[in-house]
């Protein structure tokens, strides 16, 4: 197991936790521009898929752009604005956006259009308001799939702000650019296992989030799906 | 386009390795994914920790596995392959799995009272059903893996990746639209393709969905009455 021991010496030696290109100083970077797209995409993604699940239209768009966003290869789309803003550092912005919306409006929108008809008649019945009937019952209703759409978009981002690295940005992935332009191996080995247990460490973060915030009636339904 | 064509024969050598390299990981795949996916139906406690093994795979970033291999297998393409093999089974498997399952037990007990073995029934009753669920299984990995394949060239194997890279080092944006549109068009055409076998190996799901968007009309109709009307 050459791997995990070269990992495991590079990861335990001091040096790697001080100083700008420190384990933790390109942690907090490489959190950032994951909380940043994600934060973006989700005050784009999370509303209109409310609103097209809540109003039930917009299927086709939700579909088309799903299917767009999975083919479109984000290394070609930040390399691409990254040459067209002649060299901007904010070119990582716009490709992990767009990543990291499809997940989050496609289930969103499915978890809003799959709630049961019967309660939102008895909600409109009972007299409550359409904002009421999205805000009460569509929402919480709609909960684990939203939490799946927040969950795959966030690993996905997480693993691909990897690649900031490459147009000369910080980030974790800059352990693995470093270590293959100098070859130093064990550079790359203890980088990559820190990104690895990053993104299993969210993995996590989401199965925790989704027992502590989904509804106990639906947690069940949750786990049987 | 004038770029495009006269680069033709370099781009038609990129677009076959990139095929390869996106292909064969679903290829093995679905070569694994089947008797697996039977394993986890027919012995159920195999399922929990398979599901957990396929979440694992499908968090891990491909840059960094990519890394990690090249210790083992080098600059090959195998390095590029092996992980996305692994994405290909977080996908597949669990689609296997819940197209099995999808198959309704009068079915599965109507295949046993004719006499069906068990191998024969998974073959011939349920894996035929379970066909539309599978295929959208194999459309999202596809799709993916098509994608992803071009991170291969931060390690310099990653087909039509190499017009990412070579684009940004030559300031050349020409060359890294050739690239996106290529890789997208190429993912539409395998996924199209997909809908295609599926069609044609599940004659019977036409008249089936007719009948269902029929129905789901009908609901439609009537979930749309009025307010107010009794």
């Amino acid at each position: 197991m050459s791997y995990f021991s070269i990992a495991w010496q590079w990861l335990i030696s001091a040096q790697q936790w001080h100083g700008p290109d420190g384990i933790p100083v390109r942690l907090a970077q490489h959190l950032a521009y994951t909380g940043i797209a994600l934060g973006i995409a989700v005050v784009i993604a999370l509303p209109a898929g409310l609103a097209m699940g809540h109003l039930r239209r917009g299927g086709f768009v939700v579909v088309t752009l799903a299917n767009f966003g999975r083919a479109l290869p984000t290394l070609g789309l930040l390399v691409l604005i990254f040459v067209l803003t002649s060299g901007s550092a904010a070119a990582w912005l716009v490709p992990l956006t767009f990543l990291a919306i499809p997940p989050i409006l496609v289930n969103t929108y499915e978890g809003v259009l799959g709630v049961d008809a019967d309660l939102t008649d008895a909600a409109r019945g009972m007299g409550m308001t359409e904002w009421q009937i999205l805000r009460k019952v569509e929402m919480p209703v709609a909960t684990p799939l939203i939490l799946l759409g927040l969950r795959i978009s966030a690993i996905q981002v997480v693993a691909t702000a990897t690649i900031a690295a490459y147009i000369g940005l910080g980030g974790l992935g800059r352990y693995i650019f470093d270590g293959l332009n100098r070859s130093e191996y064990n550079v790359v080995a203890g980088g990559a296992a820190v990104i690895v247990l990053l993104a299993l460490a969210i993995q996590a973060l989401f199965m925790l989030l989704r027992w502590l915030i989904v509804p106990v009636g639906l947690r069940r339904q949750a786990q049987a799906s | 386009m004038t770029w495009a064509w006269a680069n033709r024969d370099q781009l038609a050598h990129l677009l076959v390795s990139h095929l390869y390299l996106a292909l064969m990981p679903v290829l093995f795949g679905i070569v694994v994914s089947i008797p697996v996916g039977i394993m986890c139906v027919r012995y159920r406690w195999t399922w929990p920790p398979i599901l957990s093994l396929t979440s694992i795979f499908y968090a891990l970033p491909s840059l960094a596995l990519f890394s990690v291999l090249i210790d083992y297998t080098g600059l090959t393409d195998w390095t590029v392959i092996i992980p996305l093999t692994l994405f290909s089974l977080s996908v597949l498997i669990p689609s296997v799995v819940d197209g099995l399952r999808s198959v309704p037990p009068p079915v599965r007990q109507a295949a046993t009272a004719m006499g069906f073995g068990a191998l024969r029934q998974v073959v011939q009753v349920e894996l035929p059903l379970a066909i539309p669920i599978i295929i959208a299984g194999l459309r999202v990995a596809t799709v993916s893996s098509i994608s992803l394949v071009s991170v291969g060239q931060l390690i310099g194997i990653g087909g039509l990746g190499y017009l990412f890279t070579d684009g940004e080092q030559r300031d050349f944006p020409t060359e890294i639209y050739t690239g996106l549109i290529l890789i997208v068009i190429l993912a539409f055409l395998a996924d199209g393709l997909l809908v295609l076998v599926r069609r044609w190996l599940t004659p019977w799901e036409r008249a089936r969905s007719a009948r269902d968007r029929r129905r789901v009309f009908s609901a439609a109709w009537h979930g749309s009455r009025p307010e107010g009307a009794t």
